[in-house]
This record gives structure tokens, C-alpha cells and sequence, in this order.
């Protein structure tokens, strides 16, 4: 920050949270030296502010924050302007190509523009919608119905262009989804082919828009758990996860250590079986549909122990605000042994039929390459920012829960190609299952849930007995957890990547404005430039190797 | 050499009605589309899966081409910008067809009331068997198929346009 102190040195403010505040005009040089003298280089995410409705008073109804992380990833600032009525902002996408669809996503759901982007149209929202939805005074019930599908030319012949081609010219066009086995859920690829070869490619998303965010602004901190649950539907309790540790990182309480066990060891089971999707998922679009069998089965060990534990197989939602809905139950560390041995297995016969195997090789080595620099750009985190060879990883570079004293190893590549990213993921299961191991032998008694009534459920033994257990409760469904008013911004590493949710509190039971900081939505804008030039059998795998998640994508 | 059910037959011959050996020939062997968008669509990998295994009933061959397939199996959220899609892929199925709306989201919007989510997809195609659930458990997707199973034998005849083709939806005008 040296240097943008020196330089601005009058010119910003402090926040009560801890945001830089900066004149619009000066954003996008302040961002300038941030990243480029000050080695903030990675932009974590990017979102607007509508204070309408906010008690607090605000300059402008609209503000832009903007977070930054430097080169070792320990340090993350905050960044914030406001926005006058002219409702317009300059882009930052030549600084930080991240920004690109970032920028888009606040147009659409706030309708602030950015001034030289080179696209700015509407992302999650369809062509035809009219209005703002993430705008306080957008109903959110309002739906609007969708007649037509963009065509996509408006994006595709300018890009042609650029490439000096013209789109009659012997071109074919093809759309690669939304519905299409490979699109991994409603991601759509429009294509120009030259033969097989890409030579164009634009990425349509928000198929699965589902309004997460909105919906956020309307229940209480608990009730956006199970919302949670439907991001990254794969590894639903990390979500789970990120989401709680953002709001007790607001309320500032610090969990029982048994629960952060429990924490890391549920999450790191999640982290598996989300690895183990991405990798079945991929080999089948690869032809090895054996592998399939081998690495999806396991995950049905590991459901029958979810179900146990939580009542579902697939969305937990076994997290609370302040710990978890109930402990483990009697027979878990056998069940546990049985899930990663079934996941060993698997993942042993896997590899005995593709670490050594040509056609593997050739049809993943060198394909789908993105390289360091690049991919921190474009806000690459997780197994992809690694597969390039990027020692970022939430848990070790900022960590939480103890991670700090669990003896594991992060995963790199070294090419960034799609062997590496799954590569680097079947050594993370590796290196999950360590830490499994590590946290069960260590994890103590007590309590799960902090000792706090304003913020954990009272026993159901003290609900039915007394009035007081009785009127917690009904005080804790009704109106929530009381968070303090806050603006703040906290990540966990989840099965792609960073994680995290920015949140506005305003002391009342339900959060003002939650954005989610999804890391696939940050890959997924990256892949169009990653298949250019490719073959289109390549681009299905850069694409599964990339592990999209829809509901994570689109929100 | 002839196994199973026909070599008890020998070379004996059955008389039936048309009807009831057609019906017979569909129900076992559905070919599913699967139009899987979100967290619904990971529930029924399971249902692919050794575990479930969806071949025991004859639906094992999931086609990605609408033009293949007789079931639609909608499984997951269908957003206002994907209904589109969802009823092209529809239309593009040829007769007979029929319909399962998987899960909370594809039957009602599940609890995403709000400005994107289409509140049910049957206020765009027409639906046989809803699934409830989120998600609903692999044992429920089987339970759906033999529903329409039972619908095939009840409802259907050759002799007969299929019932209820009348529908229209939101997107009917439009397209
Ligand atoms: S019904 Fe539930 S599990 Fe299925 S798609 Fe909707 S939110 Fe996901």
C-alpha cells in the first residue's frame, strides 16, 4: 500500500469497515498503482451497492467495491467509490481482465455502466429483461418472461472481426450447449469452426441464474444456509461453510474447537467427493466411462454417510450460524473409514488405467493451457490457479481452523493445462484424506455450537421446557441472528477455489446485501480464449477440466 | 439359443392385443432425455449409477438428442432464460413423449420465488408425473418412471391420438 498512500496521499478516506474510499474519477489510476507498484495484482471480485433503503446515511445511492489481493495472498484490501447519478464509472477491464465480466454482472443487476468495456451487455439476466433486479426497489417476485435466445452475433462479429475474418466466409457456427451433455449443466458456447478448429468462441451464462442474491436479502441468516447448499450443489457443505464463516466473522465470536474439527473434516470429505464429479464427469467426456463407475460410486459411500449425519445426500445444510445443527453421531469414524477407503479405491483403479495411458496423455497434455500470469488476470483460484503452478491456497495463505497445523502438501502444476487441473485435483483428494485423518485423531469434546443465546439454537430439551428456552427460539426463527452492521468480506477455500461472501449487514436478522465472490463464474470467463485455436474435442475437455459448476456460475 | 422369458415359450405362440404388446415394448425400453440443470440433475447420476441402476427398468440408454428420445426427464431449475430452450427441446421430441418434472424447482419454482425462476415448467410444456423433493432421492426418480410405466398401460392406444396434446403454454404464441 506504500505507494498508494505516497500517491494519494489526500485523496482517499477510511471507511468504518476499513475501505478505502476513492473519488470515481480517480479509480481507475488508484487501481493502477495498487496493482502495479503495490503487487495488489489479483482481483478477487468486484460488486455495486445499492443504499437506498439503508439506515445509514450514504453520499450516493450507488457505490463500486472493489477487492484486491497482493502477490503472496495475504493481504486483501477493500476498495470503494461512489457513484454519482450519471450512473457511470470507467472500466478497469485493461487492468485486470478479471473485471470484464464483473463489470457486466453489476450493469445487469444494477445498471451501472463502465465506460470503455468492450462489451458491456447483460450476463445472468436474459436479453429481453427489462430493469435492475438487484436495485432495492426491484420487487423481487417480478419475473419476466424470456421469448428468444440471444443469437450471440452482436458479440460474435466484432470478435470475427478483430481476427480480420468475416463471418460469410466459409465459417460454420455451431452452439455448444446450453443443452448438451458436455456443457456440464446450461453453459452455452457459441463457435465459429474452421473444420474442427475453433477459430472463435463466445460463452453465454446465466442459465441457472436463480437469484441468490436477492433472495439472501429477504430471509434470515439461517434460512440462506439451505440457499447455500444450491451454489456449488457438489460440496454443498462447503458453501455451507464459507457462508457461516463470513457472518461469524461479522459477529466476531470465535467457534468451539470441536466444531472447527468437525468443520474441517466435513469439509474436506466435501472437497472429495466435489473432486470426484469433476474427475468422473471429465473421463466420460473423455470416452472412459469405466471411470465413471469408479470414482461416482464412491461418492455414495460417502451420501450414505451424509445422510446419517444430516439427514440428506446431497444439500446438508448442516451448518449453523455459530457451529452446526447437531454433533457427530455414535459410529461416524467407522463410517468415515469406509468412505475413504471406497474413495482410495476408486481413485486407485483410476489412475491404474490413466497415469500410464497414451491416449490420456495426448488427449490432456498441452490442451486447454492458460499460464500463470493469465490465469491471475483473470481471478483464477483454487486447482486451476495451481494446476499454472500458483501456490495459492486459502487454507495455507490465509488460514482458518488450524489449518496452519495439519501436515499437508498444496498441489502444483507446472504447465496449467487440463492434465494438470486434474492432476493437481486427484493429489488433493490425497492430500484431504490426510487431513481427515489428522483432524480425527485430534479432534476433542465439547461443544459444537458457540455458547451464545443470541445466536445459537437453545436445546430442544430447554425449548419444550421452560419459556424461556421457548421464546429464544421463536426469537432466533422469526427474526434472526442479530448481526451488527458491517460491510465485510471473508473467503474459505472451497472445492474451486476461493470462495467468499461479502456481506452488508444492518444489525437486523437478515443481511442487507450478500455477494458471493464464485470462483468458476472467473474460469468460466476465461474459457472462450482458452479454445480459440483449439479443436472442439479439446475445448469439451478444457471445459469439464475447469470444473463449472452451474449453480455457482449463475447464482 | 433363447434365454430367459423365451425359451419357456418354445415355440409356442402368444395372442395378445396390439395394444398391450406395443405398450409392453415401450415401457421397457424408455429412452430419456435428460434435461438436468442444477443440483437435481447430480441426484440422478446417482440413479444412473451402479447403486440405482436405471437399466434395471429399461431406461439406461440417456440420449442427448431430443430427436432419440421418448421421456423427458427435467431435472433441476428452469430459469425464465431457459424456457426457451426447454421448449424447443420439447417440441424437437418426436410423439410419443413423455414428461417428468424432477424436484421442488422443475414442478413449482421450488423456493426460488423470484424474478428469475420460472414458478413450474408446466406453464410451458405439459408434465406426466412430478417428482417432489430437493432432490428428490434416486428411489423417487425410479418411482416416477414406473409411474409412467402404469400410464403407458392404462392410458395408451394406438387407436388413439394421445390425450391432453391441447396444451398450451406461456411460449406457444411466441414461438
Ligand atoms: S429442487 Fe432443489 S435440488 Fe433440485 S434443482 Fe431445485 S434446488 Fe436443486
Amino acid at each position: 500500500m506504500k505507494h498508494f498512500k505516497e500517491v494519494f496521499a489526500n485523496q482517499y478516506t477510511l471507511d468504518a469497515y476499513g475501505a478505502y474510499i476513492v473519488d470515481k474519477q480517480l479509480i481507475q489510476n488508484a487501481l493502477h498503482v495498487l496493482k502495479n507498484d503495490d503487487g495488489y495484482h489479483f482481483l478477487v471480485d468486484m460488486t455495486a451497492i445499492d443504499y437506498l433503503t439503508c439506515k445509514a446515511s450514504h453520499p450516493q445511492r450507488f457505490a463500486i467495491v472493489y477487492l484486491l489481493r497482493n502477490s503472496g495472498f495475504k493481504n486483501l484490501i477493500t476498495l470503494k467509490t461512489y457513484i454519482d447519478s450519471s450512473l457511470a464509472t470507467q472500466s478497469i477491464v485493461s487492468l485486470f481482465k478479471a473485471a470484464n465480466w464483473a463489470e457486466r454482472e453489476i450493469w445487469d443487476q444494477y445498471g451501472i455502466s463502465f465506460k470503455h468495456h468492450p462489451n458491456l451487455k447483460r450476463v445472468l439476466n436474459h436479453k429481453e429483461f427489462i430493469g435492475h433486479p438487484l436495485r432495492k426497489d426491484y420487487p423481487i417476485t417480478q419475473g419476466q418472461i424470456c421469448h428468444r435466445t440471444d443469437d450471440l452475433m452482436d458479440e460474435m462479429t466484432p470478435r470475427l472481426k478483430k481476427k480480420g475474418l468475416d463471418k460469410d466466409e466459409g465459417l460454420m457456427f455451431l452452439n455448444l450447449g446450453p443443452a448438451h451433455p458436455a456443457s456440464h449443466g446450461t453453459i452455452r458456447n457459441f463457435v465459429a469452426l474452421d473444420g474442427e478448429s475453433i477459430v472463435c468462441a463466445v460463452s453465454e451464462i446465466g442459465y441457472l441464474h436463480r437469484g441468490f442474491e436477492k433472495s439472501c436479502e429477504n430471509h434470515t441468516y439461517n434460512q440462506i444456509i439451505p440457499y447455500t447448499d444450491r451454489l456449488n450443489y457438489c460440496s454443498a457443505i462447503l458453501n455451507n461453510i464459507g457462508f457461516a464463516h463470513a457472518v461469524e466473522g461479522i459477529l466476531g465470536v470465535d467457534l468451539p474447537e470441536r466444531a472447527k474439527f468437525i468443520r474441517v473434516i466435513i469439509g474436506e470429505l466435501s472437497r472429495v467427493i466435489d473432486h470426484l464429479v469433476c474427475l468422473a464427469a471429465i473421463l466420460v467426456d473423455m470416452g472412459g466411462l469405466t471411470n465413471y463407475w469408479y470414482l461416482y460410486n464412491p461418492r455414495e459411500v460417502v451420501y450414505d454417510l451424509l445422510s446419517k449425519l444430516t439427514g440428506a445426500r446431497l444439500t446438508n445444510s448442516y451448518m449453523r450460524i455459530g457451529g452446526m445443527s447437531h454433533d457427530l453421531y455414535d459410529g461416524f469414524a467407522e463410517d468415515l473409514k469406509e468412505c475413504i477407503k471406497a474413495v482410495e479405491e476408486g481413485m486407485g483403479d483410476t489412475l491404474r488405467l490413466i497415469e500410464h495411458n497414451r491416449i490420456f496423455h495426448d488427449r490432456t497434455q498441452n490442451v486447454g493451457i492458460i499460464s500463470k500470469e493469465e490465469a491471475i488476470n483473470r481471478g483464477f483460484s483454487g486447482p486451476n490457479l495451481r494446476a499454472c503452478g500458483v501456490p495459492y491456497d486459502v487454507r495455507v495463505n490465509e488460514p482458518y481452523y488450524h489449518y496452519e497445523t495439519f501436515d499437508f502438501d498444496m498441489a502444483l502444476g507446472s504447465v496449467g493445462d487440463v492434465y494438470d487441473r486434474m492432476m493437481v485435483r486427484f493429489e488433493e483428494i490425497r492430500q484431504s484424506i490426510r487431513i481427515i485423518h489428522q483432524a480425527m485423531s485430534r479432534l476433542p469434546e465439547g461443544e459444537v455450537c458457540v455458547k451464545d443465546a443470541s445466536i445459537s439454537f437453545p436445546s430442544k430439551q430447554n425449548v419444550y421446557s421452560n419459556i424461556e428456552g421457548l421464546m429464544n427460539q421463536f426469537k432466533l426463527v422469526y427474526e434472526g441472528v442479530k448481526v451488527p452492521t458491517k460491510e465485510y468480506y471473508r473467503a474459505i477455500e472451497a472445492g474451486n477455489g476461493e470462495l467468499g461472501f461479502f456481506i452488508i449487514s444492518d444489525g437486523s436478522g437478515k443481511p442487507y446485501k450478500v455477494k458471493v465472490r464464485p470462483p468458476c463464474f472467473y474460469a468460466m470467463a476465461a474459457y472462450p480464449f482458452m479454445v480459440e485455436g483449439g479443436m472442439i474435442a479439446d475445448a469439451v475437455l478444457t471445459l469439464g477440466s475447469l470444473n463449472i459448476i452451474a449453480g455457482e456460475l449463475d447464482r | 439359443m433363447a434365454v430367459g422369458a423365451e425359451a419357456i415359450f418354445g415355440n409356442s405362440v402368444i395372442t395378445t392385443r396390439l395394444d398391450s404388446a406395443i405398450n409392453w415394448a415401450r415401457e421397457s425400453s424408455m429412452w430419456p432425455y435428460i434435461f438436468g440443470t442444477a443440483c437435481c440433475a447430480i441426484e440422478f447420476m446417482s440413479v444412473a449409477s451402479s447403486k440405482y441402476d436405471i437399466s434395471r427398468f429399461g431406461a439406461e440408454v440417456v440420449r442427448f438428442s431430443p430427436r432419440q428420445a421418448d421421456l423427458l426427464i427435467v431435472a433441476g431449475t428452469i430459469s425464465y432464460k431457459q424456457a426457451p430452450i426447454l421448449k424447443k427441446i420439447y417440441d424437437q421430441m418426436t410423439e410419443p413423449k413423455w414428461v417428468i418434472s424432477a424436484g421442488a424447482c422443475a414442478c413449482s419454482g421450488g423456493f426460488y420465488d423470484n424474478y428469475t425462476t420460472l414458478q413450474g415448467i408446466d406453464a410451458i410444456i405439459p408434465v406426466d408425473v412430478y417428482i417432489s423433493g430437493c432432490p428428490p432421492r434416486p428411489e423417487a426418480f425410479l418411482d416416477a418412471l414406473l409411474a409412467i410405466h402404469k400410464l403407458q398401460y392404462e392410458n395408451e392406444s394406438i387407436l388413439k391420438e394421445r390425450t391432453g396434446r391441447n396444451f398450451k403454454g406461456l411460449l406457444d404464441e411466441a414461438l
